[in-house]
Formats: structure tokens, C-alpha cells, sequence
């Protein structure tokens, strides 16, 4: 019976085969954080640079033996934003201690039930106060450890300054630009008048910074929409894009064009959150003149930024708050500005001389450390409202102004479009 | 072929019943055959008809990404993606890059094809030069020519400029931008099609080539008489492979500008790229579903269209 011997063989492979590959389809993602003798392993999640370094993750697990940490860094904040909210949904598979953007805490704060509560009074007072109150839900939970934030100074051009006769030191140009919005566009114009080139460089950036000073812009507290009736929201979009027609370079942020123009001297000025002069200095390394004013029109104003957050769903959330609390105090924040330049929020951390006494050498040797805290903390303390429709809103403005930008369509025209795209997420 | 001469093909009914261990002999004999092809059926299942079925189910919910599954309401994605203005704007946008890149890429893969077919020296090294673009990542593609394209201080803008022709509005203009993408596509896939096209032109019999020389046809003759009903099923798999892959272009309209929207007024937004922002910026999972499922469709609809025209085309050749 040679056959049926190979049959049965055959078909026991064959069965195998088959169930092996269904098996192998499931077999993926068991986490092995297991407790035996009281140790435990934390995984940390996060994006780009935090400027949390094994060295000083290092630290942490000299002071507490008994746990491991695990640090898992995702390219962009994007792909760790789809990852976060897919796995929250989901209820597992995210880090104990997961890394938020400013960008989408709105949208997160609406799961904020499923974050767990890491108000403490040992942090109390720790972080600038509207950097607390954004990531505070209504239940006055707080979901979120501040790290970093994104102040807002003016970046200028020193040379081009000198070339239309406006005032290069840094202080004078605070003091001549001091004021709100119409003084920086006035100065605008009378640079563009001695010079013929652009002022700033898009019309989408100049309303961002703008629109971030309302407390309800598109939306109210509950949330309903209020983008197509508020005045301000009409009053900022016109403006804005009338002051353009001459003051902007039309050049949309990151594109192409606008990294080009950080060298040749597309446009004067620009807003610039702390990690913009990064930016700047990366791309426009040969290029000497920028510098940077203590000053932003119409008080102040913050662009990015993030924050620690720890999932409810995680197996030890109390060791993760704690380490989530010990990577964002003062000592440890300052050596991850040291590291990677991401700027404090927490206030103790502004008497630090490491902080007060930053000097960056490409913009001047401007005192970047001392310009920056003065510019945290003309922030507004109550936080613009951002709900979960800000950013479908906010994506059609920011369409609708570069629509104009680029002659496409008339101030008129293009706001109709945007007030139907509005009335259609209604 | 031992199995068959040993099968119990046809019994008598008289027979006295099997036992057990016959029953299982005869069982395995006739189970094995679908348990030898039960890894790709398993496979499909899992990986293709599960996903088709379950995308299905969900563009009939109101379902988004992080709260999941909010209840049946029909055919309410369906209507709501087809009343949308973006909707039918993507759909313009994909058939025009679909036809900039498809056509003009098969024609270019056929002449590189035949040009690789004939007798020239270092055969590998053009091969494979052809093939180069291909291995070239998406991202790295896009990124180049987003330098090329740049509508102020792009290389072919500056090119133009020095002969006193006015810049193309790379970002603008519908029309320029799905011309731009089409580039890069093309640039990726040419290639790799030609060489497709060479394998099958290298399977012709040269008998037919010097049959028709001998007949008096030239070049263009042959070509047209002898190479194109030779390869007239791998041109049609080619065609189809390429309208299917025309109409998902995603990599190169997202990273064609830095926001990844598909432009100011949508001006290259593709379907993949409207279903992606659906389900991955506005977390709604229900119409990202109902948008695929009508991109199915339309797949199916221009593959339909294609095959037919195609065979006639490369049928005319041979009669």
C-alpha cells in the first residue's frame, strides 16, 4: 500500500502547509512585557528628534533598577499620528507612554476618556499655563505631560533690511515693528516700496500666525461651527489677503520654492517659532543676514509643539505617569533642548542658565534663549480653541488663501468656496 | 503514474463494506488534490476576498478610525462621496493622468522593446539600464523631480526661461500638473514595461522575420505584421496591468507638493489620494470604503473598455 502511504502523507503536508499560513497571519504582535521579579518594561513612543537620547533614558533606569525602557521613534509625526489614533481605537498596541503633536491634540482630545488621568499636584504649576490648559479635558483631567513648545519671534533678513534703510539690530527692529498686525504690515509696505520684493512669505503663514490669537475662531466651545458667520474669520481672510496682492512672495511653506528663497532673498521676514531657525540655518547654511527680532505682532504666539501622553489601555500606567513625569521636568527637559533644541514649556526651566544664556551663532549670535522665553510668555494664557473640526477647516482656508495666491480665483470667489466647503461638513 | 493505477476507481455494489483504513485511503485520494492548492485559495481568502467583502461591509456603516464601527446607514457614504464636488474632480484627475502616463508609456516601452530586440552589442547593460528608473524608490523620484518641477526656481522653469518661453505653472494649472506627475510615472514604469515587451518579442520565432524579409517587408512592416500579434497577449496584460496601475496612482500626487491635499483646488487630487485623505486625515473609514469600492468599479469599467480595444487593435494586425 506504497500509494495510500503517500497520500496520507501528502495530505497531512499539504494540511500543515495550509494551516501553518493561517496560523502565521495571526501569530503577530504579542508583547512580552512580563513582571517576573517586580521588573517591568515601559516602551516610550515618539517622532522626529525629542531629543531623548539613550543616555538619558539611561538615567532614569539607574534610578529605578527595576524597570526597562524601551524607545521606539517613528519618522514623521504623521505616521505616528495614524498609528495612535488606529491602536486607540483599537484598544491595544500602543506604548506606555506615547508622544502627541499640538497638531492633532484637538482630534485626541475628544478620546480623552481613553487617556489616562495624569493630574497630579506634584506637576502642578510645572508647565506654562495655557500649555497645561490645552491638553486639560472638560472634566479637568489632565491627559497630557508638556514638553516642548514653538514661541513665535520675527526671523529678518539684516541685509535686506539695510538695503531698503529700515533698522538691522535687533532691538531697533523690535522696537520699530512693535505693535499689532497693520504696524507689520505698514512697515511692510515701506519696505516693499524702497526694495519691490516680497515682505513675508505667504499669505497661508501671515493668517496662521493671525488666526492663532482669537480664542474661538472657527469654532465654539461645544464645538458648533462658527467659521462661516464669525466677522473676525472673514475680516482676517481679506485682509490678510489684501495686504498680500504686494507684501507676499507667494510662496507656500515647504514647497520647493519657499526652501530656495530662504538663500535668495525672496521675502524679509518670516514668523518664526523657536525650531524654525533649524530650519533656517539647515537650508540656507551659505547665507548670511538672518537674525532674529524679540517681537510678533499683536502679542504672541506659539506654533507646535508637543506633548507626553500615556494610554489608559496600557498594562502599567502609574510607573508610566511617573516616568512620563520625570522625562518632562525641567532638569531632563533642558538637556533635550541641549540635544535636540526642542524649547520648554516648563517655567522652571526659564531661570536655567543653560536656557537664558543659548546663543545661536548663524542668526548673529542672537541670544535665542532670552528672545525665546520672553516670546513664551507673551503667549496668551488662554489657548485658542481648537475642536474636532478645526483642522478640516482650517485645510480649506488655508486652500482657499493659496487659491488667491495663485490668481486662480478673486478674494470673493475663493471665500464662497470655502464657506460651501464649510456648509458641507455641516 | 502509481496514484491513479492504484485508485479505487469503480467498485461493485456488491462488494462488502470498506474498512476504516480503506474509507481513509479513498478519502485522502480524493481530498489531496484541493489540499495541494489550499495555501493560494487560503491566501486569497485571507489577504484579497476577506479585505474586498469587509471593505464592503464597512462603506455600508457610518464608521471612523478611532471609535470604530457607529451603525448602518446604508447607502448614505455612497451618496454622500458622489455629491461631493471632489469626488468627480478626482475622478477627472485620475483618467487624465491615467491616459498622459499609459499611453505615451506603452508606446515608448514598445519602441524601447524592439529597439532592445535587436542585435546590439553589450545587450545586458542596455537591459538593464532600462530597468534602472524602475528600482529607483517613489519617494526618491518625487523628490527629484519636485526639484525639476518647482514652479519658481525649477530646472525645467529656468531651461524655459533662457529661451523666452514664460514659466509653467507646475502647481497650478490642472493640465501642466497632471503632465508633471504623468513624468514621473512614466519615468518609473517605462522601463520596466519594455522589458516585459522584450521577453515577449524574444519568444517569437525569427523563422516568421526572415519569412516576411524574404516576402520584401521592411522594418516598420515587420514590426507591425509580425512583432505586434506576436506579443499581442503580454501587450494586452501590459495594457491592463497599467490602466489598473494608472488609476491607483498615489505616491507621486502626494509628494508632488508638500501638503499632500492634491493642490489649492484639487487640481491633482487622484481617487487613491481622496480615499487616503478620507480615511487617514478625516478618520472616516466609511466613506473612505464607499470610495473604493466605486474605484473598483471604475477599474473594472476602463479594463473592460481597454481589453476590448485592445484585442481589436493587435487582431487587425494579423488578418
Amino acid at each position: 500500500m506504497r500509494t495510500t502511504l503517500r497520500a496520507r502523507t501528502a495530505l497531512g503536508i499539504a494540511t500543515i502547509t495550509g494551516v501553518a499560513l493561517i496560523a502565521s497571519g495571526c501569530a503577530s504582535g504579542g508583547d512580552n512585557t512580563g513582571d517576573e521579579g517586580g521588573e517591568i518594561t515601559l516602551t516610550i513612543a515618539s517622532f522626529n528628534d525629542f531629543g531623548y537620547t539613550d543616555e538619558l533614558l539611561a538615567e532614569y533606569t539607574a534610578e529605578n533598577p527595576n524597570v526597562k525602557i524601551v524607545h521606539n521613534r517613528a519618522a514623521t509625526s504623521n505616521d505616528a499620528r495614524a498609528n495612535f489614533f488606529q491602536k486607540l481605537g483599537a484598544g491595544s498596541g500602543l506604548a506606555d507612554v506615547e508622544a502627541i503633536e499640538v497638531d492633532w491634540l484637538p482630534e485626541m482630545m475628544q478620546y480623552s476618556n481613553k487617556l489616562y488621568d495624569l493630574s497630579d499636584p506634584a506637576v502642578d504649576g510645572r508647565w506654562l499655563d495655557w500649555k497645561a490648559a490645552a491638553a486639560t479635558d472638560a472634566d479637568g483631567r489632565l491627559v497630557g505631560y508638556g514638553t516642548d513648545i514653538g514661541p513665535e519671534a520675527i526671523c529678518y533678513r539684516s541685509d535686506l533690511f539695510a538695503e531698503a534703510g529700515l533698522p538691522t539690530d535687533r532691538a531697533e527692529v523690535a522696537a520699530y515693528l512693535e505693535g499689532d498686525w497693520d504696524r507689520y504690515f505698514e512697515v511692510g509696505h515701506e519696505y516693499v516700496a524702497k526694495t519691490g520684493k516680497a515682505w513675508y512669505d505667504s499669505a497661508g503663514a501671515t493668517y496662521q500666525g493671525m488666526s492663532n490669537q482669537f480664542s474661538n475662531f472657527y469654532e465654539k466651545n461645544d464645538g458648533t461651527i462658527i467659521a462661516t458667520e464669525n466677522a473676525d474669520v472673514e475680516k482676517t481672510f481679506r485682509t490678510v489677503l489684501e495686504e498680500s496682492a504686494d507684501l507676499s512672495a507667494k510662496l507656500g511653506q515647504w514647497s520647493d520654492d519657499w526652501f530656495g528663497a530662504l538663500s535668495t532673498g525672496g521675502y524679509a521676514t518670516m514668523l518664526c517659532p523657536g525650531w524654525m531657525l533649524g530650519v533656517i540655518s539647515g537650508n540656507a547654511a551659505d547665507t548670511t543676514g538672518w537674525d532674529i527680532a524679540d517681537v510678533f505682532p499683536g502679542g504672541g504666539g506659539n506654533w507646535g509643539g508637543s506633548y507626553l501622553t500615556v494610554p489608559a489601555q496600557g498594562k502599567h500606567t502609574e510607573e508610566a505617569k511617573k516616568f512620563a513625569a520625570w522625562l518632562t521636568a525641567p532638569e531632563q527637559q533642558i538637556k533635550a533642548f541641549q540635544n535636540a533644541g526642542t524649547f520648554p514649556s516648563q517655567v522652571a526651566a526659564y531661570d536655567d542658565s543653560a536656557l537664558t544664556g543659548a546663543v545661536n551663532e548663524y542668526f548673529n549670535n542672537a541670544p535665542v534663549g532670552e528672545i525665546l522665553i520672553n516670546r513664551a510668555n507673551a503667549v496668551d494664557p488662554t489657548p485658542p480653541f481648537k475642536g474636532p473640526n478645526y483642522f478640516k477647516i482650517n485645510d480649506a482656508a488655508q486652500q482657499a488663501l493659496t487659491r488667491v495666491e495663485e490668481g486662480q480665483q478673486s478674494i470673493d470667489e475663493s471665500w464662497a468656496q470655502f464657506v460651501s466647503e464649510v456648509e458641507a461638513l455641516g | 503514474m502509481t496514484t491513479t493505477s492504484a485508485a479505487p476507481s469503480r467498485r461493485p455494489r456488491s462488494r462488502a463494506p470498506l474498512t476504516g483504513r480503506q474509507r481513509f485511503a479513498n478519502f485522502s485520494y480524493r481530498a489531496t488534490p484541493y489540499v495541494y492548492i489550499s495555501p493560494f485559495f487560503i491566501l486569497f481568502a485571507v489577504v484579497g476576498l476577506f479585505p474586498l467583502v469587509y471593505t464592503a461591509y464597512v462603506s455600508l456603516h457610518e464608521w471612523s478610525l478611532v471609535g470604530g464601527d457607529a451603525g448602518w446607514n446604508g447607502l448614505d457614504n455612497y451618496a454622500s462621496v458622489l455629491g461631493d464636488r471632489k469626488f468627480w474632480i478626482a475622478l477627472r484627475n485620475s483618467v487624465s493622468i491615467f491616459l498622459l502616463s499609459s499611453v505615451p508609456q506603452i508606446i515608448f516601452a514598445l519602441l524601447i522593446a524592439s529597439a532592445l530586440d535587436t542585435n546590439l552589442r553589450a545587450k545586458t547593460f542596455w537591459r538593464m539600464g532600462v530597468l534602472l528608473p524602475y528600482v529607483v524608490a517613489p519617494v526618491a523620484v518625487a523628490l527629484i523631480f519636485g526639484q525639476l518641477f518647482a514652479d519658481q526656481f525649477g530646472a525645467i522653469n529656468n531651461l524655459l526661461g533662457t529661451f523666452g518661453i514664460p514659466p509653467v505653472r507646475w502647481h497650478v494649472d490642472p493640465l501642466s500638473s497632471h503632465v508633471a506627475i504623468a513624468t514621473m510615472v512614466n519615468f518609473r514604469w517605462t522601463g520596466y514595461n519594455s522589458l516585459v515587451l522584450l521577453a515577449a518579442m524574444q519568444a517569437i520565432p525569427r523563422d516568421y522575420y526572415e519569412a516576411a524579409v524574404i516576402d520584401g517587408a521592411g522594418r516598420i512592416r515587420q514590426f507591425l505584421s509580425v512583432t505586434i500579434p506576436g506579443i499581442r497577449p503580454t501587450l494586452i496584460f501590459v495594457i491592463i496591468t497599467s490602466t489598473i496601475g494608472g488609476l491607483q496612482i498615489f505616491d507621486e500626487p502626494r509628494l508632488y507638493d508638500q501638503f499632500g491635499q492634491g493642490g489649492s483646488d484639487s487640481q491633482w487630487l487622484t481617487l487613491t489620494l481622496y480615499l487616503y485623505n478620507l480615511g487617514w486625515d478625516r478618520f472616516d473609514f466609511g466613506k473612505a470604503s464607499a470610495v473604493a469600492w466605486l474605484l473598483f468599479l471604475v477599474i473594472a469599467i476602463f479594463g473592460l473598455i481597454n481589453l476590448l480595444l485592445s484585442r481589436r487593435i493587435s487582431t487587425e494586425g494579423t488578418r
